[in-house]
């Protein structure tokens, strides 16, 4: 057994795990966090994706013990209190998601992807950075719709904030 | 129509949860005292047991219990069933073999579950399951239907000693024969539809809570259907009395039809609970639902299509033998039957069609519905064969089409149904013009100097939905009635609850269910939550299966509001002292036409629950409901043009064009049903380039038993879609809808298909066209 401490969504837990616990288990069984998903086993379909210190993560990739230490945000931490964030809000807008399960992991993995590209996103790019997300229900059309839009509206924010 | 009304664009009331994780799956289920399960699986795909050694097990650490199939049985849990039966063309009933929850003596795929363990965490059910020590003999196998109909094949039931299940056939042999023997043009094709594996992205799970002091249970499972996994298990299965057993089926993510069977571990994990004293939850992992979750397709065909000498269909013959796996799923034997030789007329006007379908065991998983079950096989085998006899014919394939097509309604096929509805020329051409069809040898000249091989093809689908009459699908030998019900709940400040025997897996209900109710009274939406998922909430139910939620369950749910209306209406009249058939509803008021007296929904509702001023012998209340069977299938149906560009290199294809047109009869909220074509179309697409799976022969071992060995469809791998729609309102129901969660499945792998052979020069190649095979293929041109 091993003891953890990390940030989850501004809110500092510690906890005792088998050395075995994956990031993911610890989320969702010890804190409750169940936005976040378990779909593959095998790293492939992304649904457990958060963002670990800023960058997306498979959660199912990555134990308790290495995420000791790091700052975390899941689904459930994304918004800022009432206000969606503008991706929660594209995938929405624009029919992103049907079933849902896939649609946490896709948000966290599509956030990131706008904060690696600052140059803005094209059809392309998204759909080649999606490589790591699958989804059985939309076929990818709307969610590749909701990411360049919101990629827009986040961009416009951004050159607000700096601007102001 | 309104902001919030039929046919307008309305974002899903459900979405606030899932985008914010606050969506409630089987998995996220925690109960006081919930242990954990894990199933001790086949390794083999054919074997008998000879010894269970649970000694070291039962020491491990956490271990609450291990049960066996032995224990289930002497308990009188049932065999799990399939419930259609279906007579061979002998008269003979199905033989159905024997499926025990866990399995006694004998396995009969990779998979088959043989004992659960109990734990208090999962990690620790899985170090026990490990620890049992099981000796198996294993036997030889067979994983191809064509192979188990050998003689001397291993034969995977004593129910049946050459592994037939049923031979049934469908329309007029000797006519067709006959049609056949006089034609100026017979196209031959043998055809491969490839088994799937439906994968949901959450994985099945199942929940068994055993209340001793109550003696009732409580199950929260991944269903599609509550009600009738209440029933099932009820009246099949002996876990419980229906009054003893709640179902709750509450977000599920994704079902695809792999969701509406009651398997095993549902059933177990019931039965567990009791055994053990605990609640006992299960969940798969992927590799699990690889291994466990029913199949989709399998079948071999061999197709003959006669032609007069003015390229009229005159005949059509089609013997096929369709895989059923280990064992008969709970809809198996209907699937490659009624749900798909009965659309073998496609959209045109056939004189004579005859199917013949055997249909096999297997040392597989079992196969049953997946998205769109049978009509695929049949709409993939009639527009490959179109496709190809135009090939043969030397004229274009769209016209081949066009001379063909079924133009007065209704239509009688040979083959059962009677089209209510459509118009296929307006389809089709709804679906060159957006494809630009006619420019199409222009691109191909195009890529050609860019050293591409580029193809276009096109699929004219059609498919049943809704399922049917009751008394129909009776005299077919369903073993239930395919109705769907409603409950409309006015409250006293005047919200309302529907309560709907649908479910919900991702369809929308909880949008497109309250729009109807917010058209009807002119309410906000948000005034409207729709209720689904719960046998203790919900009166009943069948289920969300067949694109049936909109053609079948809003019927109910409209039969319910008229219900509603009528007594609103009786109530408003007496109040504003007016003639009932002066009260009009709008903008959430009763009004008197042509006046300004109006009462407002909220204080007519309350009157009703207040009872002090209603007409003389009327009963206090405003709640009414329903139960809707349908009169007749409902016919969707359309055209999709799919063009290609394949890299004679390497044997990429990309799909550089997917056009849809689509007729599902009106629409409540056309965002949702786009959504719904173009998940439907991943799939199709996924069937046609990149989804197969993969049995080793000689072992029976499914090689394909995760995502680094099953190619799922990712947004790389797939274009922006082009969809639109045309519009004949069925005339079978009171919305005029037809059913829209199949179609993009349905139609999609022909167009593929059609679009690669096209650009190779010839037929030569099965789905999925992986770029090895293609590029093999290429090799030939």
């Amino acid at each position: 057994m091993s003891e953890v401490s990390l940030a989850v969504n501004g809110r500092t837990v510690t906890g005792t795990v088998e050395d075995r616990t994956l990031l993911v288990h610890f989320l969702r069984e010890n804190l409750g966090l169940t936005g976040t998903h378990v779909g593959c086993d095998t790293s492939q379909c992304g649904a457990c994706v958060v963002h670990v210190d800023g960058k997306a993560v498979k959660s199912c990739t990555m134990l308790a013990v290495q995420a000791s230490g790091s700052t975390i945000t899941t689904i459930e931490g994304l918004a800022d209190g009432a206000d969606l964030h503008p991706m929660q809000a594209a995938f929405r807008e624009h029919h992103g998601l049907q079933c849902g399960f896939c649609t946490p992991g896709m948000i966290m993995t599509a956030t990131d992807m706008v904060r690696r590209h600052p140059e803005g996103l094209d059809e392309a790019t998204v759909r080649a950075e999606l490589e790591g997300n699958i989804c059985r229900c939309t076929g990818y059309h709307n969610i590749v719709k909701a990411i360049l839009a919101a990629s827009q509206t986040m961009q416009k924010a951004d050159g607000a904030a700096q601007a102001a | 129509m309104g902001i919030e009304g039929i046919g307008a664009r309305v974002v899903r009331k459900e979405d606030k949860r899932f985008i914010t994780g606050g969506g409630r799956y089987v998995d996220d289920m925690v109960v006081p005292g919930m242990k954990h399960a894990a199933f001790v699986r086949s390794p083999y795909a054919h074997a008998e047991i000879e010894n269970i050694d649970l000694t070291k097990a039962k020491g491990m650490p956490g271990v609450i219990g291990i049960l066996t199939g032995k224990e289930l049985k002497a308990d009188g849990i049932g065999n799990l069933i399939c419930g259609w039966m279906i007579h061979s063309k002998d008269g003979t009933p199905m033989k159905m073999g024997a499926w025990s929850p866990l399995a006694i003596d004998k396995v009969r795929y990779v998979g088959d579950a043989v004992l659960i363990v109990v734990a208090d965490t999962k990690g620790q059910a899985r170090d026990a399951a490990e620890a049992v020590e099981i000796t198996y003999k294993e036997l030889d196998a067979v994983t191809e239907a064509v192979d188990a109909l050998k003689p001397g094949a291993p034969q995977v039931h004593a129910e049946s000693d050459d592994n037939l299940i049923f031979d049934w056939e469908i329309g007029d042999g000797p006519a067709t024969d006959a049609a056949i023997a006089k034609a100026a043009h017979v196209t031959k094709v043998k055809i491969h539809n490839n088994r799937l594996v439906p994968n949901a992205m959450e994985p099945r799970a199942a929940l068994g809570q055993y209340d001793k002091a109550e003696d009732h249970y409580t199950c929260w499972t991944t269903s599609q259907n509550p009600h009738v996994a209440r029933l099932v298990m009820s009246a099949f299965y002996n876990v419980a009395p229906e009054n003893k057993l709640r179902v709750i089926a509450p977000d599920v993510g994704g079902g695809f039809g792999s969701k509406i069977y009651i398997y095993p571990e549902e059933i177990v994990c019931l039965w567990a609970s009791k055994k053990t004293g605990v609640p006992v939850k299960w969940v798969a992992d992927r590799t699990e639902s690889f291994l466990t979750d029913a199949h989709g397709r399998d079948h071999v065909s061999e197709v003959q299509m006669a032609f007069d000498a003015d390229n009229r269909i005159i005949g059509l013959k089609v013997d096929t033998i369709a895989n059923l796996g280990a064992y008969m799923s709970l809809f198996s034997s209907a699937v490659p039957t009624y749900l798909y030789a009965t659309l073998l007329s496609g959209q045109y006007a056939i004189p004579a069609i005859h199917g013949n379908v055997r249909t096999v065991y297997t040392n597989t998983a079992p196969v049953d519905a997946y998205r769109g079950a049978g009509r695929p096989e049949a709409t993939y085998l009639l527009e490959r064969t179109m496709e190809i006899a135009a090939r043969e014919l030397g004229v274009s394939p769209a016209e081949l089409r066009r001379k063909n097509f079924v133009t007065s309604f209704p239509h009688q096929t040979p083959v059962i149904m009677c089209y209510d509805a459509g118009d296929y020329g307006a389809s089709l051409d709804a679906a060159m013009a957006a494809s630009d069809y006619a420019g199409f040898e222009r691109r191909r000249a195009e890529a050609k100097a860019r050293g591409k091989l580029r193809g276009i093809g096109m699929s004219c689908y059609i498919e049943a939905c809704g399922i049917a009459p009751s008394q129909a699908v009776g005299s077919l030998g369903a073993g239930v009635g395919l109705w769907e019900s409603a409950e409309v709940r006015v409250n006293a400040v005047g919200t309302i609850e529907v309560l709907t025997g649908s479910h919900s897996h991702g369809q929308g209900h909880e949008t497109t269910f309250a729009q109807l109710v917010s058209d009807r009274f002119g309410l906000p939406m948000e005034q409207v939550s729709i209720i689904h998922g719960d046998t203790d909430k919900v009166q009943m139910g069948m289920g969300t299966y067949g694109s049936r939620s909109g053609a079948v369950g809003m019927s109910a749910i409209v039969k319910a509001l008229d219900k509603v209306e009528a007594k609103a209406k009786k109530i408003a009249a007496h109040m504003l002292e007016a003639d009932e058939s002066d009260i009009v509803i709008e903008d959430g008021a009763l009004k008197v036409a042509g006046t300004d007296k109006t009462i407002p929904w909220f204080q007519l509702a309350l009157a009703a629950y207040t009872a002090h001023n209603l007409p003389q012998g009327m009963e206090p209340g405003l709640k009414e409901g329903a139960f809707y069977d349908p009169s007749n299938f409902t016919f969707p149906a359309g055209c999709y043009i799919c063009e290609v560009e394949i890299d004679p290199d390497t044997g990429k294809t990309a799909i550089v064009q997917f056009v849809a047109a689509d007729d599902f009869g009106n629409i409540i909220n056309p965002m949702i049903v786009e959504g719904q074509v173009h998940g439907g179309l991943a799939q199709g697409i996924g069937q046609a380039l990149l989804e197969g799976t993969s049995y080793d022969a000689a072992s029976g071992q499914l090689v394909t038993a995760s995502y680094m060995d099953y190619t799922m469809p990712r947004a790389d791998d797939l274009p922006s879609f082009v969809v639109s729609t045309t519009v004949t309102p069925c005339p079978g129901n009171p919305l005029g809808i037809k059913g829209c969660g199949e179609a993009g499945a349905i139609g999609s792998p022909p167009a593929v298909m059609n679009a690669i052979t096209d650009a190779l020069g010839h037929e030569d190649i099965t789905m999925p066209a992986t770029p090895h095979k293609v590029w093999a293929a290429a090799m030939k041109h």
